[in-house]
């Protein structure tokens, strides 16, 4: 069975369509590189898939539960975003402890020891996160989305503001996620500009154009060298 | 395993409580706010026309009215910041448990306010309270329960749009009055040396109030929140 899945998933704000009949299905394990210009309806799809928006059609679903009716389904979604969702006055450590018990982890401390350490963060458990750089806040946020272990992950462009350890430790995150997950590996959906770091991590690709998936194809399907060129091609003048 | 809705509703209190204390800007300048109302009422009152104990209980209520919905508004600024209300969005606790423990905070903070209204009203207006301040603090826990279920709906409802602090008191203020009715009538029946059985009424219309809109607000929260 699928782990997350898209039927005809459409969402509109007043009369623009921001994301138009998108259909998709993703198993264990497995990571979709979503690329597309700015305005593509990238970062809609994915808060449709996180739950965070209610869809104008379709419906998401993740192992087959409905993700706007069942608050349980909610709980396996982690989602990173270009906003940290972090509270600045709260120290490092309290924001992500403040999400592990959210999601009723039953051991929120160790859980968030772990996350912190994966991120390397550790050594500013005790800062204020209104006190840390963008790049650091970033490491927290991705630490909160990962404390409780979620069975998908939506990453809205992750890699923004981090610096060469940072990018090292969430690729090598996200790989264990994927490959050692607490109930099976997770399953990434990643939204990227630089395609040569989607594609590092995915098993399947797909861009994506004034709402709709134009393409969507599997990793091994593709040509990864012809792959940036198609890609502009395919967006025209928007890429 | 996902929190029950009162682990929850504990939790985002908790969180919300923290981050005043950390910050205490918002409780200190409301405070400094109602203060200042109590005092610009004291002098602009004209002691020969009207009895302190006629006067006291609107003063009261207003400057409770007016510094809750001041306290009120901060309640989802501090979510709108990082968008950190996608975080409590995505988390598996229910919807209502969000509302419930943004409402115990807002009602812990005012009434810390209150804690310190209600005593410099008294003494400025040299009110003859005794025993009987007992029962106005009642009144007072009675109305902010009343104030904190309606504003903390209507503050969720303002946070997401352009013009919040505007809103929040167009929206807020005609629901608000049974609540200053209520809690003012009590009052001056409890100043003016009537039985304590005179402000029963006023005491179940309070009472009423609360039930009803706490129920009524913490099942219409889940909607405000659809983008």
């Amino acid at each position: 069975m699928s782990v997350l899945q898209a039927d005809r998933l459409s969402r509109a704000f007043g009369g623009r369509r921001a994301v138009s009949e998108v259909t998709l299905e993703l198993h264990e394990t497995e990571c979709l590189a979503l690329f597309g210009p700015n305005g593509a309806g990238k970062t809609t799809l994915l808060r449709l898939l996180a739950g965070l928006l209610k869809p104008t059609s379709g419906a998401a679903r993740i192992n087959g539960e409905a993700l706007r009716g069942d608050a349980s389904a909610r709980g396996l979604v982690g989602f990173i975003s270009h906003q940290s969702m972090l509270y600045g006055a709260l120290t490092v450590r309290e924001n992500i402890e403040l999400a592990a018990r959210l999601h009723g982890v039953a051991d929120a401390r160790g859980a968030t020891e772990v996350a912190l350490r994966e991120m390397r963060v550790i050594e500013r458990a005790q800062t204020p996160v209104r006190a840390l750089s963008r790049g650091l806040q970033q490491r927290v946020s991705i630490a909160r989305a990962l404390v409780h272990r979620p069975r998908v992950l939506l990453l809205d462009e992750p890699y923004t503001g981090l610096d060469a350890l940072g990018a090292a430790a969430l690729t090598a995150t996200l790989e264990r996620l994927r490959k050692e997950g607490a109930h099976g590996g997770a399953t990434l959906v990643l939204v990227t500009h630089n395609i040569g770091e989607g594609l590092a991590l995915a098993t399947h690709a797909a861009v994506m154009h004034g709402g709709r998936l134009l393409r969507l194809e599997r990793r091994e399907e593709l040509n990864s060298a012809s792959y940036a060129d198609e890609y502009r091609e395919l967006v025209g003048g928007a890429a | 395993m996902r929190p029950t809705l009162l682990a929850a509703t504990w939790l985002v209190a908790r969180k919300d409580l923290k981050i005043e204390f950390r910050t205490r800007t918002a409780f200190f300048a409301v405070l400094v706010f109602a203060i200042l109302g109590v005092a610009i009422f004291y002098f602009a009152w004209d002691s020969t026309a009207v009895a302190a104990v006629d006067l006291a209980p609107g003063v009261l209520w207003v400057i409770f009215i007016f510094s809750g919905l001041l306290s009120l508004q901060r309640s989802f600024g501090v979510e709108q910041a990082d968008r950190a209300m996608d975080g409590l969005l995505l988390s598996p606790i229910d919807r209502e448990a969000i509302f419930l423990g943004k409402a115990l905070a807002n009602l812990v903070f005012v009434a810390g306010i209150l804690l310190v209204t209600i005593p410099a009203v008294v003494l400025l207006y040299n009110l003859p309270l005794g025993r009987t301040l007992v029962i106005l603090f009642a009144i007072a826990l009675l109305a902010a329960v009343g104030l904190v279920a309606v504003g903390t709906l209507f503050s969720a409802m303002a946070a997401n749009t352009r013009l919040a602090e505007l809103l929040l008191p167009m929206l807020s203020l005609p629901f608000f009055v049974p609540v200053v009715y209520g809690a003012a009538q009590a009052t001056s029946a409890l100043l003016a040396g009537r039985p304590t059985a005179e402000a029963w009424p006023f005491l179940k219309l309070l009472i009423a109030f609360d039930l009803v809109f706490l129920f009524a607000c913490t099942l219409a929260f889940p909607f405000t929140l659809e983008e």
